[in-house]
Order: C-alpha cells, then structure tokens, then sequence
C-alpha cells in the first residue's frame, strides 16, 4: 500500500465550484441530459407525468436518493469488493428508496398513492444505477455530490415539463389548479372555452403521448443543439 | 397549354429560382408548376427506367377512386337525417309532408362535409408548405391523398378544430418527423383517426356523433325546430352491446334498431351510419377497380385482407354455435356481413394498399393483407370497445410490415444459396 502512496502524484486542490465541477452540474441539463440524450430513466417518465405534481415528487424523490446513494456509494468506493458491487450499491439504493416511500406515504399520502409502486420502482431507475456505476465508483465525494444533483435536476426538468404539458392540454388543469373552468357537468358550469366546443385531449392522459412529447423535446434539443444527432 | 407553362416559366418563376427575391418560397412555385405539369426530371444514375406516371399522377388517380365514397358520403348525411326525422315521425323535409329527394339530401349534406376537406387540405399542406420551406425541399404531394382520406374516416359530428389537429398531429408526428412522403411508417390518415379515436372519445365513437341532426337557425343557442336534440343511434357493431338478452341477431339487425335497418342489402350500399366515406362496400369497390386497373393499389392486399377477414368471421361463426359462446351476439354475425360492416372495406382498398406503409415483397403482400383482414375482425369481435378495428389492425401491421419483407427476402436468400450450393456440388 505505502508503494501505492508515493506514485499518486498531488494535485493542485481544486476550488468547490471550478470549471469542471461546474460541468458536472449543467452537462446533464442539456448535452448530457439522461432523459433525451442517454435515454434512461424512460419507464417513470412515461408512468408519473400526467401531473405536475406528481412529477414534482417524483423528482424530489430521485434527487434525494441520487444524492444519497452517490455519495454513500463514493465514500464506499474503495472498500466495495467490485465482484459484488452492484449488490452493494442495490442494497443502499433500496434502503433510501424505502426511507423516501415511508416519509411519502407518512407526510405526502394521496400523492404517494398516486405514484403507487412507481416509488419502489426508483430502485431500478436506469439513471440512479448508472451514475452509481459509471461516476459515484471512480470519483471523490464532492464531485459525486455534484453529479447527482445535475443528473437528478436533468431528470427533472423534462419530467415537468411534459407534466406540464400534458396535464394542461389533457385534464385543462395545472397544479391541481383548474386553467379553463370545469370541463364537465352540465352546461351552466363549464368553463368558457368548454361551452364553445372545446375538448380535453383524451390521448395526452395516456402513457403513449408521453413518449411523443419526450421524442418531440428531444426533437427540438437536437435541432438547436447538432452535435447531438447520432451518425448511422 | 403550351402558353400556361411559357407564362408560368417567365412571368412567375424567376423571382423563384437560385438568387431570385423569393427563393426561400421555392417549394410553393414548385408544387404550384408541378402540379400543372408533368416536371422533366430524368434519371442521372444507373440503369433505372423513369415511369411516365410521376407521383402527383399516382396520388391523382386515387383520389378519382376516392370520389364515389365521397359523393356517397355526403348524400348519406341526408339519408340519415331524413331516417331520423322519420323516425321521430315528423316527415316534414323543409316544412312540406315528403321525404327528401336524393339531390336534397345531397345538398344537405355537402356543408358538413367539404368544409373538412377544405380543413384537412389547408392544415396538412400548410404544414407541408412550412416544413418544406424550411428544410429546402420541394413539397411532397403524399398529402393529396392523406387530406382527402382524414375527412373520410370521420364521423359527421366531428368539430371541424379537430379534424385540424388531428390532421397537424398526423402530418408532423407520423409523417414529417420520418423524412416526409415516402418514409412514414403509419399511414397518415389512419394515424389522425386514431389519435382523434384516442384523444376525443366522446366525438369520434359512441352512439351520437354518426348523426347529423340538423343546421341550427342562426349562431345563437336556439336551435331551429328543424334540429333535433341529442338523438342517439347506434352504430350496428355498438347496437349489440346495448342489446337485451334474448334477443337474436336477425331481430337485432333488421329490428330496425335505432330506426336503422342494418341488413346485408344496406351494409354493402352503405345507408347505413358511419364514417363519412366508408359506409358503402360498393363505392369502395368502384374505388378498389380504378385502383387495380391503373396499377396502384395492390389486388393482391385487398384480396389476402378479405380472405383473411372471411376466415377470422367463419370461425368467430363456428364458435357462435357452439355451447358456451351461445350468449355473444357478436359471434353470431355472418362472416359475409362482417366484411361490409363498419370501414372494413374502405380500410382494406384505401389505406392498407398504400405503397408505402405496406409490404414490398410479393408474398409479404400476402402476410400483411390476410394478417389485417384476421386482425381487423379479431379485434371488432373480441373487444366491443374498439369497433374500428381494421384502423388498428392495419396500423398494426404497418409497424410489422418491414419485419415481413425481410423474412421475405431472407427465405428467398437461403433458398436460393441452397440452389447455388447444390450447383457447386
């Protein structure tokens, strides 16, 4: 170990927010994004996005166990035999992921029931595991730190934004809040644009439409950003 | 003629071309002089021989084939409002004590539906117009059939900002986003009727929206005696799920039920209620004969999708007699009268014979159109929910049809190295 010791030649200490940290916060907002760019995480973004509010929570969900299990997983990095490494990071994972489902169902309950076993189902987010994997194993503490909050906040930009999306052209509402007046009942009460003809879209509810307003983000991404569009 | 292209080359087209004010407009003069005349394109590589017939002539063409369905269509909304007021037992066309003449009916149900075509077209060409000029290349005339089938596949009810949406949907999301005209996958005018299917259940299927029930007087609420309120009628395929226990098909079908007499006579005439276009198996055989005459549409898909939709029928009859399924009215409906319910056979000669969302390959015409045809009856049959199944079946096999061909032209590849194989030895 000590031979180990002399080879590792000292860097210079590197500010808490230099350039590269930086990086680690925005990349995965737009050029890196998990969602549009390494398409992971699909599956909860199609199943929790009909309500902003759900999304809402869902991403502050993510964002505590991605932090969590970052960083736990970082400071582990060196102990953790790497033949049973996944068991290990599964193991911290689950264990944040049941305190984030218990606080929910004990101080968020209707929308913790709304979510229903989407919550259970952080354990296999895509993304979680792969920032454990790909970045919390090989990097120190604070960079880990750094990388799951960009990676959480990533995620969580497109889940709202679909839900909003989605939850105004599909249930007239935002928040919970209603946009357009009631959208049924009986003719006195409907909202203004309701009496003229208008109709809530049905498909926007549904799971399918959630991946055509993903494709369409990414769409619009990669058109402002070329260097994005894969060769093939 | 000579003189229109002479005009149209000096007086319109300069500003147009490279270096000229408008050139960013390009795409619209080109679509405007193609359109009037065939373009002199010639084939710059290889040995591929250039068919007369350009593509604006093919779409052309399907559309006159089209036209029987729509000139139907539109006296059909007559008919049926005609049968409701009858029904309703006021026989009072425009305040005299008669029935309406065909070219009354005619007139009366032209303002429901040209103002859709008028919509569809000028939706989906402006977003052609629009993604053309920003992309650089001319516009595509896939459109021009794609605009005339969307207001087709609609039920008469249907608002007009809906027929507009879903035709923006179909033309961006289905068409634009995979290369344009001859790239899609789905077919453009199905993929607008499922999404309004899916998106506005309450307007696209149920028991009220095949109806037109009258103009009302003026734009305020009153509506004119002549408009009869929230009357509702089933569709033959929805009619059996409302219907008592006991009852058997044949008092169902010509029980007049709903005042509609659902025979196999008006099945495949078509007066009966449905889409626009699609109710009559006839017109749709007028269409599928121009169609195959001239070359464009596949006989061989038309004739494998209703070979495969009679099987799916007959055996769905066979079960019908059986013990167990005694109770299932739908089981009991004849195989012959399945193929001229509901848009099975506008289905089957318009949409799933397109080029470009079918099988290539000749035996993979063969698939595909037998698998929409035992699709198309298996999804009606076996969910009451979803009546329109040949929409489904047909977008269905339109994401597999790729996955035939190359099956296909897999088997022809190993069958002919056995051959080379055999030689060699």
């Amino acid at each position: 170990m000590s031979e180990v010791k002399d080879i590792v030649v000292k860097q210079p200490k590197e500010s808490l927010f230099s350039k590269k940290n930086k990086k680690l916060l925005s990349d995965p907002l737009n050029d890196a994004n998990p969602i549009t760019v390494q398409v992971l995480g699909i599956c909860s973004a199609l199943a929790i996005t009909v309500q902003v509010e759900q999304a809402l929570v869902m991403s502050a969900s993510v964002l505590f166990v991605m932090i969590g299990g970052n960083v736990i997983v970082s400071m582990l990095r060196n102990v953790i035999p790497s033949r049973i490494r996944i068991i290990v990071q599964l193991v911290i994972v689950a264990s944040l992921v049941i305190i984030v489902d218990q606080v929910l169902k004990a101080y968020l309950p209707d929308v913790a029931e709304k979510l229903s076993v989407f919550v259970g189902l952080i354990i296999t987010n895509c993304i979680i595991m792969g920032r454990l994997e790909a970045y919390a194993l090989g990097n120190k503490v604070w960079p880990s730190f750094l990388d799951a909050i960009g990676n959480a906040m990533g995620y969580a930009w497109i889940l709202v934004v679909v839900a909003v999306v989605r939850e105004i052209f599909g249930s007239g509402k935002l928040m919970g809040f209603l946009l357009f007046g009631e959208s049924v009942g009986s003719p006195d009460e409907l909202g203004a644009i309701y009496k003229m003809g208008y109709f809530n879209n049905n498909m926007m509810i549904l799971p399918p439409m959630a991946l055509i307003v993903v494709g369409i983000i990414i769409w619009v991404q990669r058109s402002k950003n070329q260097k994005l569009i894969e060769e093939n | 003629m000579k003189g229109l292209h002479k005009f149209l080359d000096e007086k319109i087209a300069p500003p147009f071309k490279e270096g000229g004010k408008l050139r960013k407009f390009w795409p619209m003069y080109d679509a405007l002089e193609t359109f009037a005349f065939v373009p002199g394109h010639t084939t710059h590589k290889g040995s591929h021989v250039r068919d007369g017939i350009d593509l604006k002539r093919t779409m052309f063409l399907v559309i006159v084939a089209l036209i029987p369905c729509l000139l139907f269509g539109i006296y059909n909304i007559g008919f049926q409002y005609d049968a409701i007021l009858t029904e309703a037992g006021r026989i009072d066309w425009l305040g005299e004590s008669r029935h309406a003449t065909w070219l009354e009916m005619f007139i009366y149900g032209a303002p429901m539906v040209l103002p859709m075509v008028i919509v569809s077209y000028a939706v989906g060409l402006g977003i052609e117009i629009l993604f053309g000029i920003i992309n650089g290349h001319s516009i595509n005339e896939g459109f021009l059939v794609s605009g005339m089938l969307i207001p087709l596949v609609m039920p008469v009810d249907c608002p007009l900002w809906m027929v507009a949406v879903g035709t923006a949907f179909a033309v961006v999301i289905a068409k634009e986003v995979f290369g344009g005209t001859g790239m899609n996958i789905l077919n453009v005018a199905l993929t607008a009727r499922a999404f309004m299917f899916f998106a506005y259940p309450t307007k696209m299927s149920g028991n009220n929206v095949w109806f037109h029930t009258g103009y009302s007087d003026s734009l305020t609420a009153a509506a004119s005696p002549n408009v009869i309120d929230t009357y509702t009628g089933a569709t033959p395929l929805g009619l059996l799920v409302d219907t008592a226990d006991g009852a058997t098909l044949v008092e169902v079908i010509t029980n007049k039920g709903g005042g509609f007499d659902f025979s196999l006579w008006n099945s495949f005439m078509g007066f009966i209620p449905g889409s626009i276009g699609s109710t009559s198996v006839l017109m749709c055989l007028i269409g599928a004969a121009i169609l195959i005459a001239t070359g464009i549409g596949s006989w061989r898909i038309m004739a494998w999708a209703i070979v495969g939709g009679a099987l799916m029928g007959g055996f769905f009859n066979y079960l019908g007699s059986l013990e167990a399924f005694a109770d299932n009215l739908y089981l009991d409906i004849p195989w012959y009268h399945q193929l001229c319910l509901g848009g099975f056979a506008f289905g089957v000669v318009f949409m799933a014979t397109d080029p470009v969302s079918a099988a290539q390959t000749t035996r993979g015409k063969m698939w595909y159109g037998l698998l929409i045809g035992i699709l198309a009856i298996l999804i009606r049959t076996a969910n009451p929910a979803y009546p329109e199944g040949i929409m489904l079946a047909i977008l269905f096999m339109n994401v597999m049809a790729p996955t035939i061909d190359h099956y296909v032209i897999e088997g022809n590849i190993k069958k002919r190295m056995k051959r080379a194989k055999l030689a060699i030895a």
